[in-house]
Order: C-alpha cells, then sequence, then structure tokens
C-alpha cells in the first residue's frame, strides 16, 4: 500500500489554506470559462499560466487543473439550458439534457450531469492512484492502428443508433468528414480545399461548428416559433438534488460502463469528446427503451457526462507520465510543467513525489469541492429559464460570437459560425440529424490521420488491423457493433414475415 | 498590508520618475503602448509554443516590458495562418512570431505565398539540434550499427517517426535515405511528444527528436541517442542519464552518417516598422538571454546558444532559406 502513504503525504501537500484558496478560485474560474461558448479550458489555462510562474510549482498545478476540473462541469450547464454546448465534450449531453430542460426538468438534468461527472471523475482518479505504472505502459500499447481501432468504434457503437433514415445519418456525416477535410493534410503536408482561401488554411474548426449548429440553429427555430415568449416555468425546488441522486441509483451499469470508457479513451489517449459520444451510444445501446433517448432520458445525460468528466482525468495520466498530453488543456498544462522545470515523464513520480501526489490529491479535493460547488448553484442555473426569450436571446447570441471569436481570435470565426447556425437550422427544418455531422467533424481528422499512418506501416495492407490482440479485438467489437442494428432489424423483418405468412 | 500599500505606491512613483525621464530625454526609446501579440504559428505544446510561453512567463516575471504579452497559437495550414497574418500586418509594431524551420517548408511545400522577407528578422534566440533516437531495447548501439541495418535491410523495412509532412524531421528522413541509399518509411505524427513516445512503444524504429523532446524517455532509460546532427557534439557535459551527459553523445558525421541540420528558433517582426521599435525587441531578448531562467531552458533543451539580430541574422536566415531550396528540391518536396 505504497500508492496509500503517498496520497496521504499528498493531502497533507495540498490540504493547505492557501493550496484550498486557489482551489476555489480555479473552480470558480474554470466553471465560467466552461459555461462561456468557445472560451474552453485550454483558452482558459492558456490565460493564466503565465501568472504562476511566480508561484510554486505545486499551488500553480492545482489551480490551475481545477480550472480544467471547473471547466468540464461547466460545460454541461449551456448544454442543457440553451442546447449550446459550453465544451465539445458536452455536446453528446445535449441531446437529452435539452429536452429535459424543455420539459421543465433542469434541475434535474443538472444535478444528473454534475453528479456523473463527479463520479467519473472519481473513478479517474482512482485509477490514476493505484494503476498509474500499469496504466502508463498500456497506454505504449497504442500505435496508429490501435488509434484507427478505438476512432472506429466510436463511430460503429454511434451509428445506427439514429432514429432517422439511414441515409440521412450518412449524407450529415459525410459532410461532417468533407468538413474535416478542409485544411492542411498531415500526411502528404498538403493543402486541401482550401481554394486560395487564406481563412480556410486553419480547416473548420469543430467548436465553432457546434457552437453555430446547436447554439444560433437553435435560437433560429425557437424565433420561427413566434417571439411573444415567456419564460419557462421552471420549477426550482431546492431539494431537486436529493430526488435526482435518488433515481440515479438506478444507473449503477450505465455509471459502470461510462467510467470504463471515459479511463480508456483519457489513458489511450483518445479524448473526452471521443468517449462521450461512445458512452451514449453504447448507453443506448444497452437500454431496454432505446426510442425514450433524445427525448429527455436521464440516461442519456449521465452517460455522457461520466464518460467525459473520466476521460478529461484520467488524460493528466499520460501527460504525467509519458509527456504525451489527452487533451487540448492538457498540453498547455504541459508546457507549465517544463516552465516550473519539471520534465514530465516516466521519472516525475520517481523524482517529484510532493508534486506529483499534491497534484492527485488536488483532483479528489478539486472535485469534491466542484461538486459542491456546482451543485448549489443548480436552482439559480435552472432559475435563468425563468428569464424571458426575448431577453435571453440576444445575449446568447453575444455569448456565442464571444465564444467563436476567442477560438482562434479571428472574425471569419464568427461569420462561419452563423453560416454554420443557418445550416442547423436548414437540418432541423430538413430533419436531417446533426449528431453524425458532429462526430464525422470532430473524428474525421484523427482517424484519417491514423488511418493513413496505418497504411504507411503495412505499406497498403489491411492485416495490420489484426495484427495483434489489441487492435484485433477492437475491430471485431467494432464490426460486430456495426452489424448488431441490421441484424436486429433482419431479425425484426423476418418475423414479420413469418406473422403474415401464418 | 500597509507595506503592500506603501510598496505599490513607491512604485507608482518610481514609474512616474521613469515616465518623466523619458519624456525629458531628446530622443525617447520606442516602447509597447499595447499589450504584444505573440504568434506562435504551430499548436500548444510543441517545441516553438513552449519556447513562447517560457518567454513571455519570464518577461513578466522579471517585468521586462510594461505592457503585457499574450500568446496566440496560429497554426493553420503547417503555420502558413501565422506567417499570413504577420505579412498581412505591416507597420503593426505589436505583433511579433517564433519560427520553426516551417519559416521555409511551409511556402515550399504548399505555395501559400509568404517569405521571410515579407517579415522584418528582429533576433536569433538559439538553434535547435536533431538527434537519431531508437529504443533502448533494439540492438543498434551506435549510428554506425543503424545505418548498416538501414543498407543490409529490405527497402522500407525501417520506420522512422516524425513531425509533420514535408517538414525538417522528413528532410532529415530524405538525407538519411540518400546516405543509406535505401528507402526509409517515414511516418508523420502531430507533435514530437507522440512521436518520442511511439518509439518508446515500439510502433516505429527510429526518431529524429529534438533534445527536449525525448530527454525524459531518454533519463528513463528507454531511449538511446546514437548521433546529433551538427558539426560539433553539444556543449552541455552534467550527466543526464547515469552514465551519459549531452556532450557524449557523438556527431553523426563521426560515425559516417553525413547529416547536418539545425532549426531555427527566430523572432520576426512584421514589415515597415522602424529601426527604433526593432531595436527595442533586440533589447528585450538580449535581456531575457542574461537571466538564470533562460540558461537553465538553454541547457534543458540541449540548444545551440547562438544570438544574432540586425544584419548578421538576415545574412544567415538568407543562407539558410537557400540551404532548406536545395534540400527541398532533393526530396522532390517542392510545390507543383
Amino acid at each position: 500500500m505504497e500508492e496509500f502513504s503517498n496520497l496521504m503525504h499528498g493531502f497533507s501537500v495540498a490540504l493547505t489554506w492557501g493550496n484550498l484558496g486557489f482551489m476555489l478560485v480555479g473552480l470558480l474560474l474554470g466553471v465560467l470559462i466552461g459555461v462561456l461558448p468557445g472560451l474552453g479550458g485550454a483558452n482558459g489555462v492558456a490565460i493564466l499560466l503565465p501568472l504562476t510562474f511566480s508561484m510554486n510549482p505545486t499551488s500553480a498545478i492545482i489551480m490551475l487543473s481545477c480550472i480544467y476540473w471547473g471547466a468540464l462541469f461547466g460545460g454541461a450547464i449551456t448544454s442543457i439550458l440553451f442546447n449550446i454546448p459550453g465544451e465539445p465534450w458536452s455536446v453528446a449531453t445535449t441531446f437529452d439534457g435539452y429536452p429535459m430542460a424543455q420539459q421543465g426538468r433542469a434541475g434535474e438534468a443538472l444535478t444528473a450531469a454534475f453528479t456523473s461527472s463527479f463520479v467519473g471523475a472519481l473513478f479517474a482518479v482512482i485509477a490514476i492512484t493505484f494503476l498509474a505504472p500499469l496504466l502508463a505502459r498500456f497506454a505504449l500499447q497504442f500505435g496508429p492502428p490501435e488509434f484507427f481501432a478505438v476512432q472506429m468504434l466510436t463511430f460503429c457503437s454511434f451509428v445506427g443508433m439514429s432514429k432517422d433514415p439511414p441515409i440521412k445519418t450518412l449524407a450529415a456525416m459525410m459532410l461532417g468528414f468533407a468538413l474535416a477535410a478542409v485544411g492542411m493534410d498531415s500526411v502528404t503536408g498538403q493543402l486541401r480545399m482550401t481554394y486560395g482561401f487564406p481563412q480556410l488554411l486553419k480547416g473548420f474548426d469543430f467548436l465553432i461548428a457546434v457552437i453555430g449548429l446547436f447554439g444560433i440553429g437553435e435560437i433560429l427555430l425557437t424565433m420561427e416559433e413566434g417571439l411573444s415568449f415567456k419564460g419557462k416555468s421552471a420549477k426550482i425546488n431546492p431539494r431537486v438534488v436529493w430526488h435526482t441522486w435518488k433515481e440515479l441509483f438506478r444507473y449503477k451499469r450505465t455509471f459502470l460502463r461510462s467510467v470504463l470508457i471515459g479511463c480508456w479513451m483519457g489513458i489511450t489517449p483518445g479524448g473526452a469528446t471521443p468517449a462521450s459520444f461512445m458512452s451514449y451510444g453504447m448507453a443506448r445501446r444497452g437500454a431496454r427503451d432505446k426510442d425514450a433517448f433524445g427525448k429527455g432520458n436521464i440516461e442519456g445525460v449521465v452517460a455522457p457526462e461520466t464518460a467525459a468528466h473520466a476521460a478529461g482525468t484520467s488524460a493528466l495520466l499520460p501527460m504525467l507520465t509519458l509527456g504525451i498530453p489527452g487533451s487540448p488543456t492538457a498540453a498547455v498544462l504541459l508546457g507549465g510543467l517544463l516552465i516550473w522545470g519539471l520534465q514530465p515523464g516516466p521519472l516525475l513520480f520517481v523524482e517529484q513525489k510532493d508534486f506529483v501526489w499534491g497534484l492527485i490529491a488536488s483532483m479528489y479535493l478539486g472535485n469534491l469541492v466542484g461538486l459542491i460547488v456546482v451543485l448549489t448553484t443548480v436552482p439559480f442555473w435552472a432559475a435563468i429559464l425563468r428569464i424571458p426569450f426575448s431577453i435571453i436571446a440576444p445575449v446568447i447570441v453575444v455569448i456565442c460570437a464571444i465564444g467563436a471569436y476567442t477560438v482562434h481570435n479571428s472574425i471569419f470565426d464568427v461569420i462561419m459560425m452563423l453560416v454554420f447556425g443557418v445550416l442547423g437550422y436548414l437540418f432541423k427544418k430538413l430533419r436531417y440529424p446533426l449528431a453524425p455531422l458532429v462526430l464525422a467533424l470532430v473524428l474525421g481528422d484523427m482517424a484519417e490521420s491514423s488511418f493513413r499512418q496505418s497504411m504507411l506501416l503495412s505499406q497498403g495492407g489491411l492485416s495490420i488491423f489484426f495484427s495483434n490482440w489489441l487492435v484485433g479485438s477492437l475491430m471485431v467489437l467494432a464490426l460486430f457493433l456495426l452489424v448488431l442494428p441490421g441484424w436486429g432489424a433482419f431479425k425484426n423483418f423476418l418475423r414479420a414475415r413469418e406473422a403474415r405468412g401464418a | 498590508m500597509n507595506d503592500k500599500i506603501a510598496a505599490s505606491g513607491r512604485l507608482f512613483a518610481a514609474l512616474g520618475f521613469a515616465l518623466a525621464a523619458f519624456s525629458a530625454a531628446p530622443a525617447a526609446a520606442w516602447e509597447p503602448g499595447k499589450p504584444v501579440e505573440f504568434v506562435v504559428p504551430a499548436g500548444t505544446g510543441g517545441g516553438a509554443d513552449q519556447m513562447a510561453r517560457f518567454l513571455q512567463g519570464v518577461i513578466a516575471k522579471h517585468k521586462l516590458m510594461s505592457q503585457s504579452m499574450v500568446v496566440v497559437n496560429k497554426s493553420g495550414g503547417a503555420g502558413a495562418e501565422g506567417f499570413l497574418e504577420i505579412k498581412g500586418a505591416k507597420g503593426d509594431p505589436h505583433k511579433i512570431i517564433i519560427t520553426l524551420s516551417n519559416l521555409f517548408t511551409t511556402p515550399l511545400a504548399t505555395a501559400v505565398p509568404f517569405n521571410w522577407r515579407d517579415l522584418t528578422p528582429v533576433s536569433m534566440l538559439a538553434l535547435d539540434e536533431f538527434v537519431l533516437w531508437v529504443n533502448a531495447e533494439s540492438p543498434y548501439k551506435t549510428a554506425k550499427d543503424y545505418l548498416d541495418a538501414v543498407k543490409a535491410g529490405a527497402p522500407n523495412a525501417f520506420k522512422m517517426g516524425g513531425t509533420g509532412s514535408k517538414q525538417e524531421d522528413h528532410i532529415i528522413t530524405v538525407m538519411l535515405e540518400k546516405t543509406a541509399g535505401k528507402k526509409i518509411t517515414y511516418i508523420p505524427y502531430k507533435g514530437g511528444g507522440d512521436v518520442a513516445v511511439q518509439l518508446v512503444g515500439k510502433h516505429v524504429t527510429s526518431t529524429v527528436n529534438n533534445p527536449i523532446e525525448a530527454e525524459a524517455h531518454w533519463r528513463a532509460g528507454k531511449l538511446r541517442p546514437l548521433c546529433v546532427m551538427d558539426a560539433e557534439r553539444m556543449p552541455y557535459k552534467a550527466k543526464v542519464t547515469g552514465d551519459m551527459s549531452w556532450n557524449d553523445i557523438p556527431t553523426c558525421k563521426s560515425a559516417g552518417v553525413n547529416v547536418d541540420y539545425l532549426m531555427l528558433r527566430g523572432i520576426f517582426m512584421p514589415s515597415g516598422v522602424s529601426q527604433e521599435q526593432v531595436d527595442f525587441y533586440v533589447g528585450l531578448f538580449r535581456k531575457v538571454r542574461e537571466l538564470p531562467e533562460w540558461k537553465e531552458f538553454m541547457e534543458k533543451g540541449a540548444f545551440k546558444q547562438t544570438f544574432m539580430s540586425g544584419k548578421e541574422y538576415a545574412d544567415w536566415v538568407a543562407k539558410n532559406e537557400a540551404l532548406h531550396v536545395g534540400l527541398m528540391k532533393d526530396a522532390g518536396f517542392l510545390a507543383k
């Protein structure tokens, strides 16, 4: 139990009044950053990083990582209230969170999201505490074919889950892939589909697309329904937290599955966003009443939030032990480590015990304090829905515009956000699903480069995807998930024919 | 508390005095009048980004500038986005950019219209070394072992991991291919950190990581450096592992691998700025170089510490550009 004594030592490092203060400051800032779409955890941490150079490294990383936890918590708030994902990993939260808020169950949805986030993070930290060396070795197993297999698995667990006609799903997904292909092709070093426009060099940012498609699209749609808005009759019950908690106990299996997906995706590192999508897809697969998803099912909030937070937390492990960041925020923190004179890598756990275990202890404390902070604000957030839409809508548009601008400090992005807004509106009017487009946009780029790296490694042979047990079993699982809905439909078809024949 | 107020009072008084002194002087030296945007033409977490954020940090810590410095990543199109921004900001003294080799390689490979002559050279901060690395468990103990194995093996049997395509790592790989007379499979990854980990996980046979990207894994005994691609050995004699320092790594030339490559870490400004404005930044980075933190940073990353500014720097850049045109042409990387 050496880890346990190390952890206790870590708590003694983290539990000073000064550090607790930094923790609180970091969490509040983080929640704020999470609420503002576009201004992600990575930007927030990058902006505040220079302020920390004169602090001691342990306090500095505690504050910065708390900004990160805060952003992870806060991302869910606007997704649920306004259908605007504050962070990319809360896109999947909108699928059921927003309908819940529409039904006047915002408090429940928020409580579920925050609690799930906490559970996800808690299990991820426990995994980091006791399994760090083992998990770091596991992450080393991942080369290009393995990464592609994971991305394939994400697609497959998500495809076929929609009730929309398969052609429409496919069309939306292809549009997403096309958009993801714009910009630099990292394998050949050539520009693609930029047509000489310098603004297109960086491609279409996922965040800007999401802010436009969801946020602006939603506002356009609501405006069409008429502008005589009263506020939603959001009942504010301070006991909503307890009621929701009682209900959440029913979803033990969803929690467990989401934690596993999240930890795994964070460590490999696949990222919090794919984790949230995969977890949502899997939850829907495993549920008895699949049709309830997308209409305000609390399980549809639990699954992505748990996985996102588990992935976001465990993403710090490859950063500390291998020096590879599992998320953009981790990348900025990594830069910070080097400036504080700490070299991330296999020896960090040996050479910088105070720092590492102080950080790990702060993960426990930060998430606990974070949960308390955000849960006490649930009634406040839910109350926002009472404000008439005609007042809140312009505010949302302004927040969206600021968010889109801050991603790259570019006005062109704000224009793109509006274009995506119109696109989102058209999608909804024509009943095309948005989720496949978003998924293809976020994963298309990564999947493409892993696939082509694999092809370079194998000199063009597809057998590389079955060349060892790890990649092989991932691929088999992915293909299984892909054909499963088809098989179900086929069985139903046979049964229907038998019934007719009889 | 009172102490603090008194201190800040003194600070203001000192500032006021300084301002008065400046305005009294006949030719007041130029200083930034608003926050300076520090553009990084690469993603977060990479070598250029780390250096930029480090500079931002020490400049703020030692109050070398009255205005703040804001690091902005503009990595689109292999850095073209960042360079085009500086090119378009003619006459704006509140924008500076840090370079990688993509200053030369990106316009050559993609034909995006920019050139260092569209910018104003400020100063060279350092040069980044390249080291040939293999996994510590691999049988290659020296660069000669490695080269012989490449020569003896089948074409494309060796897999080199590197950052980006048609950029510095790729160029070096082509130079190695030429020396060996055998094809090497080049696998492009997103960042140098990823590349090092892929080598630790044995997904590639070798890499040409910069020292700072692979140092941690070397110290942990996971990687083995074979040679450094420079005319002379690195000067740092402090032991990094149990028995080796950066200085103990032989040059590739001495091992019969005729590859020599260094990467510029330098600062540029938009064109159309005054000499005074350039002088301010030259002076600023000169001051940074004197700081102990900078020296530590240089040693950690085993950088080659060469400082240049003015004409000397511009000449060096012009020469390095010509070198890149030759290398890119030989490798067949020029845009058609």
